[in-house]
């Protein structure tokens, strides 16, 4: 009632547009923040071309899995096994690779699928048998851990065969190196060409968006918004690529990652599956009574999680060029943490892509500049736990006071 | 008597943009029952809110006058030391937890935190003596029904020394038997020199206990009736609570009846949970094109499980029975399928059941039927918002627009959204569970009028309602249901709470 009368009669101005949005502009802006804090901090060091491809390569299986975990946050579940998923699907594309010599062109397939049957063999306990995520997903966290020890014996296996390494450690060749006008700081043109594309298909997209908003009377956000977050984006996305034309170029997961939260993005922004999961999230037996089929819904996040952790099991294995039983220890909690920080909320309905993926590079810029630093792990697990607990305090701080 | 035990003098409190309450006064005399009345929203809550300490003084302007002093409570603890306690319509008791343990949760019989049970229960025992309630004070929350849970919160009142008891909405959700007996035991408290404050919609109840009635409209205090003084209408109260005249509180409508629609045959459906008590027993009904059916009976008289188990058998278990939908059989046995079907389904419990609430209206109102402002998987946007916009319009959702979240509604517009999310299914039978529960006057009759509408364009409508008159205002035709079974169908004609009530007492006596 109060909020009724209170919109009727005021039109929101920029200050109050910022206030109720502030969530998703914090989050850009905190991220802006700690890139600039650590930049300064490090000397410099954070920005240099090499050291953003090393960040890109050490925290894409983290963004990766976040985008699976998001949804199953939104619907209303968690889930701690991807770590140890992580570690058995890299073990077992060890096994198939290294022992067995097979084609990655098979083993790479066949690794999602297993990663899906695991996700399978625990969204069952949840979707139809009704167990609580934690407890089920806290099982598969011990019981994929304790295969991974048994298919590799204690040991780990490696090396890959170099196409397979490529899939994490590989760089995007220079299609366009014949165009490239400074040949001496550029070294791979077609990197910078890419980005600046996409840039500019962003800004063409969202213009054409508020466009058809406005000729349906759909409501647009402020356009000094649209414009400054626009700005950012274009400015650091511009910047970064700028830097990565200097060195390598785009390294391969940089690509899957970025076509990954574009599918996922228009999943949970467009998709009819996606408005079901966050109903769901939101009120499960309401959504249930609308005639939406929440157990397989259920069934299918914790399936498309599974993928999601294989792939990223994979690319681990072959960055670290072996498949070891402690692959992945831990990182259920960078992931889980990365959600919450992005936004979500742990009683389900509420949560990004976006906001995950930025959760998740606060995260990573945070473990990279306080390595520089020379902060060893037990500063870092500190920084990283308290930020957690200030980002979901500041949530919720937001949320009573509105 | 004479004494004024409150005085609330002009009291406003606003909230960022909005002047919820504005210079409001209320005067309650010692031992009396005062009814509050107005519509959702007037502000009722707001005051009582005010006056226990949940808005601290200084957030408002305005006297609080107790017992001939100022007071300025800041939290509710101050205002409960005093004998002022409220029992809200959200009920604040632990299920898992006995009645003794809630009676005295936070106000433990202790000493050095070693709970005294012997004597804890004893008093528990004194206390359900005394409101009337024969449970064992172990009985745990959950195993007792709503009627005597909200006993239970009455006997943690007085167990507080309570002077001055605020019920807001005590009888929404209990049937007629149970909200007599809460009534009675007013009566009987007010006989013993307490002073009560009543909130409430049902008028009837109001005129049968109250001594005077403060209306509360629009933030402000419209006028307070002594009902000692003259004789107070329904439609008197009415008219103070809306500003108008209300001409009828039922639209009329010309019942145009066609063929029939929706028929079930000989439906048998066991227990959810106690899985080998059989709790439906042979239903059988009809309800036609154009034709507005009303299920009545006392709660747990299996209404709401007739209409859950039909709608997708999403109630009950080891259900049996046929489902015709113009004399064809169909298959019901999940919600899309009964929704292919052309059943919907509109919950008596909107909140938990009907909505997503941090979901706004667009949302909601496509959500049973998105495949279709879908192609391949992909919302189309603009379809979706001009669905939504269009049953904003059509059925008038009072909000600032289809973005605004369902949680910030009031109930009259919540019901209003999941009612366009059924109609945007298209159903040929509309199964309305409690339309008009908890909300106020002027929105029940806009939902009368849709129902009316619904009915005139050839819909089946089957309305499960507690409130009588409302069954006999708005139907053409009422099944009477008692313990699993449907008792009596009576004609519009017939139908009576006289004959109503008679059918489900005969039936009590046969069984």
């Amino acid at each position: 009632m109060a909020a009724e009368k209170s919109a009727q009669k005021t039109t929101p101005s920029l200050g109050d547009y910022f206030r109720s949005n502030i969530r998703e502009y914090g989050l850009l802006i905190a991220l802006v923040v700690i890139m600039l804090f650590f930049q300064f901090m490090t000397g410099g060091v954070l920005f240099r071309p090499v050291n953003i491809t090393n960040l890109i390569l050490q925290n894409s299986f983290i963004v990766i899995m976040a985008l699976g975990m998001l949804l199953i946050i939104v619907a209303g579940h968690i889930d701690l096994s991807v770590g140890s998923i992580v570690a058995f699907t890299g073990g077992l594309s060890a096994i198939m690779l290294v022992k067995w010599g097979i084609h990655y062109s098979i083993v790479v397939p066949l690794c999602l699928i297993l990663g899906g049957l695991v996700g399978a063999a625990q969204g069952y306990w949840v979707a139809y048998q009704k167990i609580p995520a934690f407890i089920v997903t806290l099982a598969g966290m011990l019981v994929f851990r304790g295969l991974t020890y048994l298919i590799l014996q204690n040991r780990p296996i490696g090396p890959f065969p170099k196409d397979f390494q490529s899939l994490s450690t590989g760089f995007v060749p220079d299609f366009l190196y014949f165009l490239n006008p400074l040949p001496g700081t550029i070294t791979n043109f077609f990197s910078l060409v890419v980005i600046v594309a996409l840039v500019a298909l962003a800004i063409y997209y969202g213009l054409r968006d508020r466009q058809n908003n406005e000729k349906h009377g759909t409501e647009n956000e402020p356009f000094a918004f649209f414009a400054g977050q626009m700005a950012i984006i274009a400015g650091v996305a511009i910047f970064l690529g700028f830097q990565l034309s200097t060195y390598k170029g785009f390294p391969n997961v940089l690509i899957v990652m970025g076509l990954l939260i574009a599918l996922y993005t228009f999943i949970t922004t467009r998709s009819t599956i996606g408005r079901r999961i966050y109903a769901m999230g939101g009120n499960e037996k309401a959504a249930k009574l609308s005639g939406i089929n929440t157990e397989r819904l259920t069934f299918y996040t914790f399936v498309n999680m599974g993928v999601l952790a294989a792939l990223a099991g994979m690319i681990i294995a072959a960055r670290l060029n072996s498949a070891t039983p402690k692959a992945g220890v831990g990182f259920e909690l960078d992931v889980i943490a990365a959600c919450f920080i992005g936004g979500a909320s742990a009683s389900g309905g509420v949560g990004k892509i976006t906001g995950a993926v930025i959760g998740a590079l606060i995260m990573g810029v945070m473990n990279n500049g306080m390595s520089i630093m020379g902060l060893g792990i037990d500063y870092q697990q500190l920084v990283k736990g308290l930020v957690l607990l200030a980002a979901v305090f500041f949530d919720v701080y937001n949320k009573n006071k509105g | 008597m004479d004494n004024i035990i409150l005085e609330m003098r002009g009291i406003t409190k606003t909230f960022p943009g909005v002047k919820a309450l504005d210079n409001v006064n209320l005067k309650v005399r010692e031992g009396e029952i005062h009814a509050l009345v107005g519509e959702n929203g007037a502000g009722k809550s707001t005051l009582m809110k005010v006056l226990s300490g949940v808005y601290p003084a200084g957030t408002y302007d305005g006297e609080i006058h107790y017992d001939n002093e100022v007071r300025n409570f800041t939290t509710i603890s101050d205002s409960e030391h005093l004998g002022i306690i409220i029992i809200h319509q959200e009920l604040a008791l632990v299920p898992l937890l006995s009645i003794a343990e809630n009676i005295f949760l936070g106000n433990e019989i202790a000493t050095n935190g070693v709970i005294d049970w012997k004597q804890t229960f004893s008093r528990t025992q004194e206390l359900l003596d005394k409101v009337g309630l024969r449970e064992p004070p172990t009985a745990r929350i959950t195993d007792i029904g709503i009627g005597k849970q909200q006993l239970v919160e009455i006997a943690k009142a007085l167990s507080k020394k309570v002077r001055l008891l605020i019920l807001d909405e005590p009888t929404a959700s209990l049937n007629e038997t149970d909200s007599d007996a809460l009534l009675k035991l007013l009566m009987e408290f007010r006989k013993q020199g307490m002073t009560s404050i009543i909130i409430s919609h049902k008028l009837n109840e109001i005129k049968k206990v109250a001594d005077k009635i403060t209306i509360i409209r629009d933030g402000g205090t419209v006028e307070t009736l002594d009902c000692h003084n003259e004789d107070i209408s329904e439609d008197r109260i009415i008219k103070g609570m809306v500003g108008r005249d209300m001409e009828d509180r039922y639209p009329a409508r010309e019942p145009k009846i066609g063929e029939t629609l929706l028929e079930v045959k000989n439906w048998n459906v066991f227990h959810q949970h106690h899985r080998d008590r059989q709790f439906l027993h042979d239903i059988n009904f009809t309800v036609r094109a154009g034709e507005v059916v009303g299920i009545a009976g006392l709660m747990g008289a299996g209404r709401t499980e007739t209409a859950m188990s039909i709608f997708g058998k999403s109630w009950g278990h080891k259900i049996t029975g046929d489902v015709l939908m113009h004399g064809k059989s169909v298959d019901v046995s999940t919600i899309p399928r009964a929704i292919d079907a052309g059943l919907a389904y509109v919950t008596e419990d909107r909140k938990h059941l009907g909505l997503v609430l941090n979901n706004n209206i667009m949302h909601n109102t496509t959500l049973a039927n998105l495949n279709a402002v879908a192609s391949g998987g992909v919302i189309d946007g603009h379809r979706e918002a001009k669905v939504a916009t269009d049953y904003r319009t059509k059925l008038r959702i009072r909000s600032h627009s289809i973005y605004q979240e369902a949680v910030n509604l009031s109930g009259g517009n919540q019901q209003k959204v999941v009612l366009s999310k059924w109609l945007f299914t298209n159903p040929e039978v509309l199964i309305l569970d409690e339309p008009t529960r908890g909300i106020d006057v002027g929105a029940k009759y806009e939902i009368y009028s849709i129902i009316n509408q619904l009915a005139a364009e050839g819909k089946g409508i089957l309305m499960i309602s507690s409130e009588m008159p409302e069954l006999l205002g708005t139907c053409d035709r009422v099944y009477v249901m008692n313990e699993g079974r449907i008792v009596a169908e009576l004609s519009k004609a017939e139908a009576s709470q006289e004959s109503i009530m008679r059918a489900i007492m005969r039936s009590g006596e046969k069984h």
